[in-house]
Protein backbone atom coordinates (compact mmCIF):
# COMPACT_ATOMS: atom_id res chain seq x y z
CA UNK A 1 0.00 0.00 0.00
CA UNK A 2 1.09 3.42 -0.89
CA UNK A 3 0.39 5.88 2.01
CA UNK A 4 0.51 9.47 1.64
CA UNK A 5 0.30 10.94 5.24
CA UNK A 6 -0.71 14.61 5.50
CA UNK A 7 2.27 15.45 3.02
CA UNK A 8 3.21 19.12 2.80
CA UNK A 9 5.94 21.12 0.38
CA UNK A 10 6.66 24.57 0.40
CA UNK A 11 8.66 26.19 -1.60
CA UNK A 12 9.78 29.32 0.07
CA UNK A 13 6.20 31.02 1.03
CA UNK A 14 4.63 28.95 -2.04
CA UNK A 15 2.88 25.92 -0.63
CA UNK A 16 3.38 23.64 -3.82
CA UNK A 17 0.89 20.55 -2.08
CA UNK A 18 -0.59 21.70 0.85
CA UNK A 19 -1.75 18.68 3.24
CA UNK A 20 -2.60 15.96 0.73
CA UNK A 21 -3.64 12.42 2.24
CA UNK A 22 -4.62 9.19 0.07
CA UNK A 23 -3.91 5.63 0.00
CA UNK A 24 -3.62 2.65 -2.90
CA UNK A 25 -3.97 -0.10 -2.47
CA UNK A 26 -2.83 -2.59 -4.53
CA UNK A 27 -4.63 -3.34 -7.66
CA UNK A 28 -5.78 0.09 -7.68
CA UNK A 29 -4.76 2.23 -10.50
CA UNK A 30 -4.71 5.97 -9.60
CA UNK A 31 -5.20 8.50 -11.49
CA UNK A 32 -3.61 12.48 -10.42
CA UNK A 33 -5.26 15.18 -12.20
CA UNK A 34 -4.95 18.88 -12.26
CA UNK A 35 -4.15 21.85 -14.14
CA UNK A 36 -0.46 22.32 -14.62
CA UNK A 37 1.50 23.36 -11.76
CA UNK A 38 -1.35 21.78 -9.05
CA UNK A 39 1.06 20.03 -7.15
CA UNK A 40 1.20 16.33 -9.23
CA UNK A 41 4.91 16.29 -9.91
CA UNK A 42 5.96 17.67 -5.89
CA UNK A 43 3.67 15.07 -4.51
CA UNK A 44 5.25 12.30 -6.75
CA UNK A 45 8.40 13.80 -5.68
CA UNK A 46 7.41 13.40 -2.71
CA UNK A 47 6.39 9.94 -2.94
CA UNK A 48 9.58 9.04 -4.45
CA UNK A 49 11.72 10.33 -2.05
CA UNK A 50 13.33 12.76 -4.01
CA UNK A 51 12.24 15.75 -2.32
CA UNK A 52 11.99 15.70 1.06
CA UNK A 53 8.58 16.90 2.50
CA UNK A 54 8.10 20.00 4.52
CA UNK A 55 5.47 18.20 6.67
CA UNK A 56 3.93 14.90 6.60
CA UNK A 57 5.41 12.24 5.38
CA UNK A 58 4.61 8.93 3.04
CA UNK A 59 4.30 4.77 3.92
CA UNK A 60 5.64 2.68 1.12
CA UNK A 61 4.81 -1.05 1.52
CA UNK A 62 5.17 -0.53 5.97
CA UNK A 63 8.37 1.26 4.82
CA UNK A 64 8.57 4.96 6.04
CA UNK A 65 9.85 7.61 3.64
CA UNK A 66 11.57 9.67 6.43
CA UNK A 67 13.11 6.89 8.33
CA UNK A 68 13.96 3.93 5.52
CA UNK A 69 13.97 5.89 2.48
CA UNK A 70 16.31 2.62 1.09
CA UNK A 71 14.10 0.75 1.65
CA UNK A 72 11.08 2.55 0.19
CA UNK A 73 12.80 3.47 -2.87
CA UNK A 74 13.48 -0.57 -3.45
CA UNK A 75 9.64 -1.44 -3.99
CA UNK A 76 9.38 1.80 -6.23
CA UNK A 77 9.36 2.01 -9.77
CA UNK A 78 9.35 5.52 -10.93
CA UNK A 79 9.20 7.08 -14.20
CA UNK A 80 10.01 10.86 -13.40
CA UNK A 81 8.67 13.80 -15.66
CA UNK A 82 9.97 14.31 -18.80
CA UNK A 83 11.42 10.48 -18.78
CA UNK A 84 15.16 11.77 -17.91
CA UNK A 85 18.22 8.86 -19.16
CA UNK A 86 21.26 9.22 -19.70
CA UNK A 87 22.39 10.72 -23.40
CA UNK A 88 25.25 8.85 -24.02
CA UNK A 89 24.38 5.37 -23.25
CA UNK A 90 23.40 3.27 -25.27
CA UNK A 91 19.64 1.41 -23.98
CA UNK A 92 21.28 -2.19 -22.68
CA UNK A 93 23.95 -0.31 -21.04
CA UNK A 94 21.50 2.45 -19.59
CA UNK A 95 19.10 -0.56 -18.14
CA UNK A 96 22.16 -2.85 -17.00
CA UNK A 97 23.03 -0.21 -14.93
CA UNK A 98 19.95 0.72 -13.41
CA UNK A 99 19.69 -2.94 -12.39
CA UNK A 100 23.80 -3.19 -11.17
CA UNK A 101 22.65 -0.34 -9.23
CA UNK A 102 19.59 -2.08 -7.76
CA UNK A 103 21.46 -4.94 -6.63
CA UNK A 104 20.85 -7.65 -9.12
CA UNK A 105 24.12 -10.01 -9.72
CA UNK A 106 25.18 -10.61 -13.35
CA UNK A 107 22.98 -13.42 -14.75
CA UNK A 108 19.83 -11.86 -12.82
CA UNK A 109 20.81 -9.23 -14.16
CA UNK A 110 21.21 -10.14 -18.00
CA UNK A 111 17.73 -12.02 -17.40
CA UNK A 112 15.41 -8.98 -16.21
CA UNK A 113 17.26 -6.70 -18.54
CA UNK A 114 16.32 -9.47 -22.04
CA UNK A 115 12.66 -9.44 -20.24
CA UNK A 116 12.11 -5.66 -19.87
CA UNK A 117 13.75 -5.04 -23.08
CA UNK A 118 10.93 -7.30 -24.59
CA UNK A 119 8.76 -6.33 -22.84
CA UNK A 120 8.45 -2.61 -23.66
CA UNK A 121 9.17 -3.20 -27.53
CA UNK A 122 13.07 -2.36 -26.83
CA UNK A 123 14.67 -4.72 -28.91
CA UNK A 124 15.24 -3.05 -32.51
CA UNK A 125 17.16 0.07 -30.73
CA UNK A 126 19.00 -2.38 -27.90
CA UNK A 127 22.70 -1.44 -28.60
CA UNK A 128 21.68 2.66 -29.76
CA UNK A 129 22.81 5.75 -28.07
CA UNK A 130 19.66 7.43 -26.02
CA UNK A 131 20.63 10.68 -28.03
CA UNK A 132 19.58 9.27 -31.08
CA UNK A 133 16.41 7.84 -30.01
CA UNK A 134 13.02 9.74 -30.87
CA UNK A 135 10.95 11.11 -27.78
CA UNK A 136 9.19 8.04 -27.26
CA UNK A 137 11.33 5.80 -27.34
CA UNK A 138 13.16 7.18 -25.13
CA UNK A 139 9.90 7.78 -23.20
CA UNK A 140 10.05 3.40 -22.70
CA UNK A 141 13.20 3.51 -22.40
CA UNK A 142 12.70 5.51 -18.97
CA UNK A 143 9.34 3.56 -18.32
CA UNK A 144 11.13 0.20 -18.75
CA UNK A 145 13.84 1.21 -16.57
CA UNK A 146 10.93 1.75 -13.42
CA UNK A 147 9.71 -2.03 -14.45
CA UNK A 148 13.15 -3.34 -14.60
CA UNK A 149 12.85 -4.87 -11.05
CA UNK A 150 8.95 -5.64 -11.26
CA UNK A 151 8.47 -3.32 -8.30
CA UNK A 152 5.03 -3.71 -5.90
CA UNK A 153 4.51 0.27 -6.31
CA UNK A 154 4.99 2.22 -9.44
CA UNK A 155 4.88 5.62 -9.36
CA UNK A 156 4.10 6.98 -12.93
CA UNK A 157 4.73 11.14 -13.79
CA UNK A 158 2.95 11.52 -17.33
CA UNK A 159 3.74 8.08 -18.55
CA UNK A 160 2.48 8.99 -22.29
CA UNK A 161 3.21 12.49 -22.43
CA UNK A 162 4.64 12.75 -25.74
CA UNK A 163 4.12 9.66 -27.58
CA UNK A 164 1.55 8.94 -30.33
CA UNK A 165 -1.85 7.51 -30.25
CA UNK A 166 -0.35 3.97 -31.18
CA UNK A 167 2.25 4.09 -28.76
CA UNK A 168 -0.09 5.65 -25.77
CA UNK A 169 -2.85 2.71 -26.03
CA UNK A 170 0.60 0.32 -26.03
CA UNK A 171 1.40 2.09 -22.64
CA UNK A 172 -2.14 1.97 -21.38
CA UNK A 173 -2.35 -1.96 -22.09
CA UNK A 174 1.27 -2.50 -20.23
CA UNK A 175 0.19 -0.61 -17.01
CA UNK A 176 -3.24 -2.56 -16.63
CA UNK A 177 -1.60 -5.79 -17.58
CA UNK A 178 0.27 -4.83 -14.49
CA UNK A 179 -2.43 -3.61 -12.38
CA UNK A 180 -3.42 -6.81 -10.86
CA UNK A 181 -0.65 -7.13 -8.40
CA UNK A 182 0.83 -3.63 -8.03
CA UNK A 183 -0.76 -0.45 -6.58
CA UNK A 184 0.09 2.35 -9.33
CA UNK A 185 -0.29 5.96 -9.47
CA UNK A 186 0.22 8.25 -12.45
CA UNK A 187 -0.20 11.22 -13.51
CA UNK A 188 -1.27 12.90 -16.26
CA UNK A 189 -3.40 15.53 -18.22
CA UNK A 190 -5.33 13.51 -20.94
CA UNK A 191 -8.56 12.64 -19.00
CA UNK A 192 -9.10 9.84 -21.36
CA UNK A 193 -6.56 8.17 -20.02
CA UNK A 194 -8.00 8.84 -16.56
CA UNK A 195 -11.76 7.10 -18.48
CA UNK A 196 -9.52 4.26 -20.19
CA UNK A 197 -6.79 2.80 -17.35
CA UNK A 198 -7.67 4.43 -13.66
CA UNK A 199 -9.90 2.51 -11.18
CA UNK A 200 -9.40 6.03 -9.18
CA UNK A 201 -9.38 9.42 -9.89
CA UNK A 202 -7.95 12.44 -7.32
CA UNK A 203 -8.55 15.99 -8.83
CA UNK A 204 -5.79 18.20 -7.56
CA UNK A 205 -6.18 21.86 -7.54
CA UNK A 206 -3.71 24.15 -5.46
CA UNK A 207 -1.91 21.18 -4.25
CA UNK A 208 -5.30 20.41 -2.38
CA UNK A 209 -7.01 17.29 -3.20
CA UNK A 210 -10.71 18.40 -4.51
CA UNK A 211 -11.84 15.50 -5.62
CA UNK A 212 -11.48 11.59 -5.13
CA UNK A 213 -13.59 9.04 -6.16
CA UNK A 214 -14.05 6.73 -9.76
CA UNK A 215 -13.69 8.15 -12.82
CA UNK A 216 -17.39 6.55 -12.97
CA UNK A 217 -18.44 9.38 -9.93
CA UNK A 218 -16.89 11.50 -10.91
CA UNK A 219 -18.67 11.76 -14.63
CA UNK A 220 -22.22 11.80 -12.68
CA UNK A 221 -21.63 14.14 -11.02
CA UNK A 222 -21.44 16.33 -14.61
CA UNK A 223 -24.95 18.42 -15.25
CA UNK A 224 -24.73 16.14 -18.39
CA UNK A 225 -24.81 12.81 -16.97
CA UNK A 226 -28.21 11.20 -17.51
CA UNK A 227 -28.99 13.47 -19.87
CA UNK A 228 -30.02 12.81 -23.73
CA UNK A 229 -28.80 13.61 -26.76
CA UNK A 230 -30.73 12.83 -29.98
CA UNK A 231 -31.29 14.17 -33.58
CA UNK A 232 -34.82 14.48 -35.41
CA UNK A 233 -35.35 15.23 -38.77
CA UNK A 234 -37.79 18.32 -39.56
CA UNK A 235 -38.62 21.25 -40.69
CA UNK A 236 -38.11 23.53 -37.32
CA UNK A 237 -37.54 23.11 -33.67
CA UNK A 238 -39.94 24.79 -32.22
CA UNK A 239 -42.13 21.90 -32.13
CA UNK A 240 -40.34 19.08 -31.74
CA UNK A 241 -38.62 20.86 -28.72
CA UNK A 242 -42.21 21.48 -27.31
CA UNK A 243 -43.00 17.88 -27.46
CA UNK A 244 -39.70 16.80 -25.26
CA UNK A 245 -40.12 19.68 -22.59
CA UNK A 246 -43.89 17.82 -22.52
CA UNK A 247 -42.38 14.53 -22.22
CA UNK A 248 -42.30 12.75 -18.54
CA UNK A 249 -39.81 13.15 -16.39
CA UNK A 250 -37.67 16.19 -18.89
CA UNK A 251 -36.50 18.92 -16.94
CA UNK A 252 -35.86 21.01 -19.19
CA UNK A 253 -34.49 20.78 -23.03
CA UNK A 254 -32.22 22.71 -25.47
CA UNK A 255 -32.13 23.10 -29.23
CA UNK A 256 -28.35 22.79 -30.17
CA UNK A 257 -28.27 23.11 -33.70
CA UNK A 258 -29.32 22.30 -37.35
CA UNK A 259 -27.15 20.42 -39.98
CA UNK A 260 -28.49 19.43 -43.17
CA UNK A 261 -32.35 19.25 -42.39
CA UNK A 262 -31.38 17.10 -38.99
CA UNK A 263 -32.11 19.32 -35.65
CA UNK A 264 -29.89 18.22 -32.91
CA UNK A 265 -31.65 18.50 -29.45
CA UNK A 266 -30.82 17.66 -25.52
CA UNK A 267 -33.11 16.80 -22.64
CA UNK A 268 -32.26 16.74 -18.95
CA UNK A 269 -33.89 14.70 -17.05
CA UNK A 270 -35.41 15.72 -13.50
CA UNK A 271 -33.73 13.17 -12.07
CA UNK A 272 -30.49 11.63 -12.83
CA UNK A 273 -30.90 8.25 -11.61
CA UNK A 274 -34.78 7.98 -13.17
CA UNK A 275 -34.30 7.14 -17.25
CA UNK A 276 -36.41 8.85 -19.26
CA UNK A 277 -35.46 7.14 -22.88
CA UNK A 278 -38.35 5.17 -23.43
CA UNK A 279 -41.09 7.65 -22.18
CA UNK A 280 -39.12 10.32 -24.92
CA UNK A 281 -39.34 8.15 -27.45
CA UNK A 282 -42.67 7.23 -27.35
CA UNK A 283 -43.81 10.37 -27.32
CA UNK A 284 -41.67 11.29 -30.16
CA UNK A 285 -42.95 8.32 -32.36
CA UNK A 286 -46.06 9.32 -31.23
CA UNK A 287 -46.12 12.52 -33.04
CA UNK A 288 -44.62 11.40 -35.82
CA UNK A 289 -40.94 12.32 -35.49
CA UNK A 290 -38.34 10.99 -37.42
CA UNK A 291 -35.59 10.27 -34.82
CA UNK A 292 -32.59 9.62 -36.33
CA UNK A 293 -29.98 9.04 -33.55
CA UNK A 294 -30.33 9.15 -29.24
CA UNK A 295 -27.42 8.83 -26.68
CA UNK A 296 -27.77 8.76 -23.26
CA UNK A 297 -24.73 11.15 -21.95
CA UNK A 298 -22.63 9.46 -19.26
CA UNK A 299 -21.19 12.83 -18.32
CA UNK A 300 -17.83 14.00 -19.47
CA UNK A 301 -15.14 14.18 -17.12
CA UNK A 302 -13.93 17.12 -18.21
CA UNK A 303 -16.81 19.12 -17.95
CA UNK A 304 -16.20 17.82 -14.53
CA UNK A 305 -12.40 18.52 -13.96
CA UNK A 306 -13.24 22.53 -15.76
CA UNK A 307 -16.44 22.99 -13.24
CA UNK A 308 -14.34 21.87 -10.21
CA UNK A 309 -10.69 23.27 -10.79
CA UNK A 310 -12.92 26.55 -11.60
CA UNK A 311 -11.31 27.38 -14.75
CA UNK B 1 16.38 -8.18 -4.01
CA UNK B 2 20.39 -9.51 -4.73
CA UNK B 3 23.00 -8.71 -2.73
CA UNK B 4 25.98 -6.91 -4.58
CA UNK B 5 28.02 -6.07 -1.30
CA UNK B 6 29.21 -3.09 0.36
CA UNK B 7 30.19 -1.10 -2.26
CA UNK B 8 28.34 -3.26 -4.88
CA UNK B 9 26.63 0.86 -5.61
CA UNK B 10 29.34 2.63 -6.04
CA UNK B 11 31.16 0.02 -8.00
CA UNK B 12 28.16 0.77 -10.46
CA UNK B 13 28.12 4.08 -10.52
CA UNK B 14 31.67 4.41 -10.58
CA UNK B 15 31.48 2.45 -13.81
CA UNK B 16 28.92 4.35 -15.92
CA UNK B 17 30.78 7.64 -14.51
CA UNK B 18 33.95 6.58 -16.64
CA UNK B 19 32.24 4.98 -19.28
CA UNK B 20 30.78 8.09 -20.15
CA UNK B 21 34.37 10.23 -19.97
CA UNK B 22 35.39 7.58 -22.50
CA UNK B 23 32.24 7.91 -24.56
CA UNK B 24 32.69 11.88 -25.12
CA UNK B 25 35.29 14.03 -26.77
CA UNK B 26 35.68 15.95 -23.56
CA UNK B 27 37.95 13.29 -22.13
CA UNK B 28 40.42 13.28 -25.04
CA UNK B 29 40.54 17.08 -25.15
CA UNK B 30 41.24 17.43 -21.33
CA UNK B 31 44.21 14.26 -22.03
CA UNK B 32 45.76 16.21 -24.64
CA UNK B 33 45.22 19.67 -23.45
CA UNK B 34 47.14 18.53 -19.70
CA UNK B 35 49.58 16.72 -21.82
CA UNK B 36 50.89 19.35 -23.62
CA UNK B 37 50.82 22.27 -21.33
CA UNK B 38 52.92 20.16 -18.82
CA UNK B 39 55.35 19.71 -21.79
CA UNK B 40 55.29 23.37 -22.54
CA UNK B 41 55.49 24.51 -19.24
CA UNK B 42 58.04 21.73 -18.41
CA UNK B 43 60.08 22.68 -21.48
CA UNK B 44 59.85 26.02 -22.96
CA UNK B 45 59.46 27.83 -19.33
CA UNK B 46 61.01 25.77 -16.87
CA UNK B 47 63.93 25.01 -19.66
CA UNK B 48 63.98 21.45 -18.38
CA UNK B 49 67.44 20.61 -20.52
CA UNK B 50 69.23 23.86 -20.15
CA UNK B 51 68.71 23.67 -16.13
CA UNK B 52 70.60 20.39 -16.26
CA UNK B 53 69.31 18.56 -13.47
CA UNK B 54 68.13 15.11 -13.69
CA UNK B 55 64.51 15.57 -11.53
CA UNK B 56 61.03 16.44 -12.34
CA UNK B 57 60.27 19.32 -9.79
CA UNK B 58 60.72 21.67 -13.29
CA UNK B 59 57.75 19.44 -13.76
CA UNK B 60 55.45 18.71 -10.90
CA UNK B 61 56.10 22.50 -9.79
CA UNK B 62 53.64 23.74 -12.76
CA UNK B 63 50.85 21.05 -11.65
CA UNK B 64 48.75 23.20 -9.23
CA UNK B 65 48.48 25.99 -12.10
CA UNK B 66 47.54 23.46 -14.65
CA UNK B 67 45.26 21.68 -12.28
CA UNK B 68 43.62 25.24 -10.94
CA UNK B 69 42.10 25.41 -14.65
CA UNK B 70 41.75 21.93 -16.09
CA UNK B 71 40.23 20.17 -13.09
CA UNK B 72 36.94 22.40 -12.42
CA UNK B 73 36.79 22.40 -16.04
CA UNK B 74 36.56 18.15 -15.67
CA UNK B 75 34.34 18.58 -12.49
CA UNK B 76 32.00 21.28 -13.50
CA UNK B 77 29.54 19.01 -15.15
CA UNK B 78 29.56 15.96 -12.88
CA UNK B 79 26.39 17.67 -11.15
CA UNK B 80 25.32 20.15 -13.35
CA UNK B 81 24.91 18.03 -16.05
CA UNK B 82 22.50 15.35 -14.30
CA UNK B 83 20.40 18.01 -12.87
CA UNK B 84 19.44 19.95 -16.37
CA UNK B 85 19.37 16.48 -17.91
CA UNK B 86 17.26 15.67 -14.71
CA UNK B 87 18.89 12.63 -14.40
CA UNK B 88 19.47 13.13 -10.64
CA UNK B 89 16.06 12.67 -10.09
CA UNK B 90 16.76 9.67 -11.25
CA UNK B 91 19.34 8.57 -9.39
CA UNK B 92 18.42 9.74 -6.35
CA UNK B 93 15.15 8.10 -6.61
CA UNK B 94 16.85 4.76 -7.03
CA UNK B 95 18.07 2.76 -3.90
CA UNK B 96 21.00 4.79 -3.37
CA UNK B 97 22.55 7.27 -0.61
CA UNK B 98 24.24 10.43 -1.80
CA UNK B 99 27.08 9.06 -0.37
CA UNK B 100 26.98 6.59 -2.42
CA UNK B 101 26.33 8.51 -5.46
CA UNK B 102 29.29 10.99 -4.81
CA UNK B 103 31.48 8.79 -3.82
CA UNK B 104 31.04 6.95 -7.25
CA UNK B 105 31.38 9.98 -9.50
CA UNK B 106 34.47 11.47 -7.38
CA UNK B 107 36.53 8.08 -7.69
CA UNK B 108 35.56 7.84 -11.16
CA UNK B 109 36.70 11.60 -12.09
CA UNK B 110 39.60 11.35 -9.79
CA UNK B 111 40.79 7.77 -11.71
CA UNK B 112 39.87 9.77 -14.86
CA UNK B 113 42.27 12.25 -14.22
CA UNK B 114 44.58 9.94 -12.35
CA UNK B 115 44.98 7.96 -16.36
CA UNK B 116 46.17 11.40 -17.51
CA UNK B 117 48.79 12.29 -15.07
CA UNK B 118 49.95 8.76 -15.73
CA UNK B 119 50.44 9.37 -19.65
CA UNK B 120 53.11 12.00 -18.36
CA UNK B 121 55.42 8.78 -17.80
CA UNK B 122 57.56 9.59 -20.80
CA UNK B 123 58.86 12.23 -18.76
CA UNK B 124 59.90 10.07 -16.31
CA UNK B 125 61.46 7.85 -18.87
CA UNK B 126 63.02 10.71 -20.51
CA UNK B 127 64.78 11.54 -16.89
CA UNK B 128 66.39 8.37 -16.52
CA UNK B 129 67.61 8.04 -20.11
CA UNK B 130 69.64 11.83 -19.20
CA UNK B 131 70.94 10.85 -15.51
CA UNK B 132 70.41 8.66 -12.20
CA UNK B 133 67.50 10.89 -10.34
CA UNK B 134 66.28 10.12 -7.04
CA UNK B 135 63.66 7.65 -7.91
CA UNK B 136 61.75 8.55 -4.73
CA UNK B 137 60.99 12.42 -4.88
CA UNK B 138 59.59 11.17 -8.30
CA UNK B 139 57.17 8.87 -6.74
CA UNK B 140 56.05 11.23 -3.81
CA UNK B 141 55.85 13.62 -6.91
CA UNK B 142 53.58 11.60 -8.72
CA UNK B 143 51.50 10.45 -5.13
CA UNK B 144 51.22 14.55 -4.69
CA UNK B 145 50.37 15.35 -7.66
CA UNK B 146 47.56 13.04 -7.64
CA UNK B 147 46.73 13.71 -4.19
CA UNK B 148 46.41 17.45 -4.70
CA UNK B 149 44.53 16.16 -7.89
CA UNK B 150 41.47 14.80 -5.93
CA UNK B 151 41.45 18.00 -3.25
CA UNK B 152 41.26 19.57 -6.66
CA UNK B 153 38.26 17.64 -7.95
CA UNK B 154 36.66 17.20 -4.34
CA UNK B 155 35.85 21.48 -4.74
CA UNK B 156 34.93 21.00 -8.35
CA UNK B 157 32.52 18.60 -7.45
CA UNK B 158 31.17 20.43 -4.73
CA UNK B 159 30.60 23.54 -6.94
CA UNK B 160 28.84 21.64 -9.32
CA UNK B 161 26.32 20.65 -7.07
CA UNK B 162 25.56 23.92 -6.10
CA UNK B 163 23.92 25.27 -9.79
CA UNK B 164 23.04 23.64 -12.83
CA UNK B 165 24.76 25.92 -14.61
CA UNK B 166 28.25 24.70 -15.42
CA UNK B 167 29.58 27.84 -16.30
CA UNK B 168 28.94 29.20 -12.73
CA UNK B 169 30.49 26.22 -11.21
CA UNK B 170 33.57 26.16 -12.81
CA UNK B 171 34.53 30.46 -12.35
CA UNK B 172 33.26 29.41 -8.24
CA UNK B 173 35.89 26.59 -8.22
CA UNK B 174 38.46 28.28 -10.32
CA UNK B 175 37.94 31.16 -7.46
CA UNK B 176 38.03 28.44 -4.56
CA UNK B 177 40.98 26.52 -5.36
CA UNK B 178 42.72 29.61 -6.70
CA UNK B 179 42.51 30.51 -2.70
CA UNK B 180 43.46 27.59 -1.58
CA UNK B 181 46.54 27.64 -3.95
CA UNK B 182 47.88 30.65 -3.30
CA UNK B 183 47.83 30.87 0.69
CA UNK B 184 50.95 28.87 0.03
CA UNK B 185 52.17 30.72 -2.79
CA UNK B 186 55.67 32.28 -1.85
CA UNK B 187 55.00 35.85 -3.13
CA UNK B 188 51.83 35.83 -1.17
CA UNK B 189 53.29 34.47 2.04
CA UNK B 190 56.16 37.36 2.02
CA UNK B 191 53.79 39.68 1.52
CA UNK B 192 52.00 38.39 5.04
CA UNK B 193 55.31 37.51 7.21
CA UNK B 194 55.53 41.75 6.60
CA UNK B 195 53.59 42.06 8.68
CA UNK B 196 51.62 38.98 10.94
CA UNK B 197 52.72 36.88 13.21
CA UNK B 198 55.24 33.62 12.24
CA UNK B 199 52.25 31.45 13.73
CA UNK B 200 49.67 33.17 11.57
CA UNK B 201 51.37 33.17 8.02
CA UNK B 202 52.00 29.34 9.00
CA UNK B 203 48.34 28.72 9.39
CA UNK B 204 47.28 30.26 5.98
CA UNK B 205 50.27 28.25 4.49
CA UNK B 206 48.97 25.41 6.06
CA UNK B 207 46.21 25.68 4.21
CA UNK B 208 47.38 25.53 1.34
CA UNK B 209 47.21 22.84 -1.26
CA UNK B 210 51.11 24.60 -2.60
CA UNK B 211 52.46 23.91 0.95
CA UNK B 212 52.20 20.45 0.89
CA UNK B 213 52.44 19.42 -2.35
CA UNK B 214 55.86 20.68 -2.38
CA UNK B 215 56.58 19.54 1.23
CA UNK B 216 55.97 15.59 -0.74
CA UNK B 217 58.12 16.98 -3.33
CA UNK B 218 61.18 16.24 -1.30
CA UNK B 219 60.43 12.68 -1.18
CA UNK B 220 59.19 11.81 2.14
CA UNK B 221 55.93 10.67 2.64
CA UNK B 222 55.07 13.03 5.69
CA UNK B 223 51.49 12.11 7.47
CA UNK B 224 50.21 15.33 7.81
CA UNK B 225 51.00 16.05 4.25
CA UNK B 226 48.60 12.66 3.62
CA UNK B 227 46.29 13.74 6.06
CA UNK B 228 45.61 17.00 4.57
CA UNK B 229 44.73 15.75 1.24
CA UNK B 230 42.26 13.65 2.76
CA UNK B 231 40.72 15.98 5.25
CA UNK B 232 40.15 18.50 2.22
CA UNK B 233 38.54 15.72 0.15
CA UNK B 234 36.55 13.97 3.10
CA UNK B 235 35.13 17.36 3.99
CA UNK B 236 34.45 18.96 0.52
CA UNK B 237 32.67 15.49 -0.29
CA UNK B 238 30.49 16.06 3.07
CA UNK B 239 29.68 19.55 1.94
CA UNK B 240 28.60 17.83 -1.77
CA UNK B 241 26.10 16.05 0.44
CA UNK B 242 24.99 18.43 2.26
CA UNK B 243 24.32 20.69 -0.77
CA UNK B 244 22.39 18.28 -2.70
CA UNK B 245 20.68 16.71 0.13
CA UNK B 246 19.28 20.35 0.77
CA UNK B 247 18.88 21.56 -3.05
CA UNK B 248 16.89 18.81 -4.59
CA UNK B 249 14.18 21.08 -5.75
CA UNK B 250 13.33 21.59 -9.08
Amino acid sequence: MIEAKHLSKLFGVKTAVDDISFAVEKGEILGFLGPNGAGKSTTMRMLTGYLPPSRGTAVIGGCDLLEDPIGARQMIGYLPENAPVYPDMNVFDFLDFVAEVRGFGARERKRRVAETIEKCFLGKVTHQTVSTLSKGFKQRVCFAQSILHDPQYLILDEPTDGLDPNQKHEVRLMIRDMSTHKAIILSTHILEEVESVCTRAIIIDDGRVIADDSPENLKASSPDHGAISLTIKAAAPEAPLAAIQASEGVKSAVFLKSENGILHFRAFPERGDRPIADKLVARLSEQKYAITSLFVEKGRLDEVFRRITGH
Amino acid sequence: MGKIGLFGIVRAIFKRELLSYFNSPVAYVFIVIFLLLNGFFTFYISNFFEVGQADLRSFFQWHPWIYLFLVPAVAMRLWAEERRLGTLELILTLPVTVAEAILGKFLAAWVFIGVALFLTFPMVLTVLYLGQPDIGPIIMGYLGSFLMAGAFLSVGLMTSALTRSQVVSFILSVVICLFLVLAGFAPVTNVLSGWAPVWLVDLVSATSFLTHFLSMQRGVLDLRDLLYYISVITFMLSVNGVVLQGRRTS
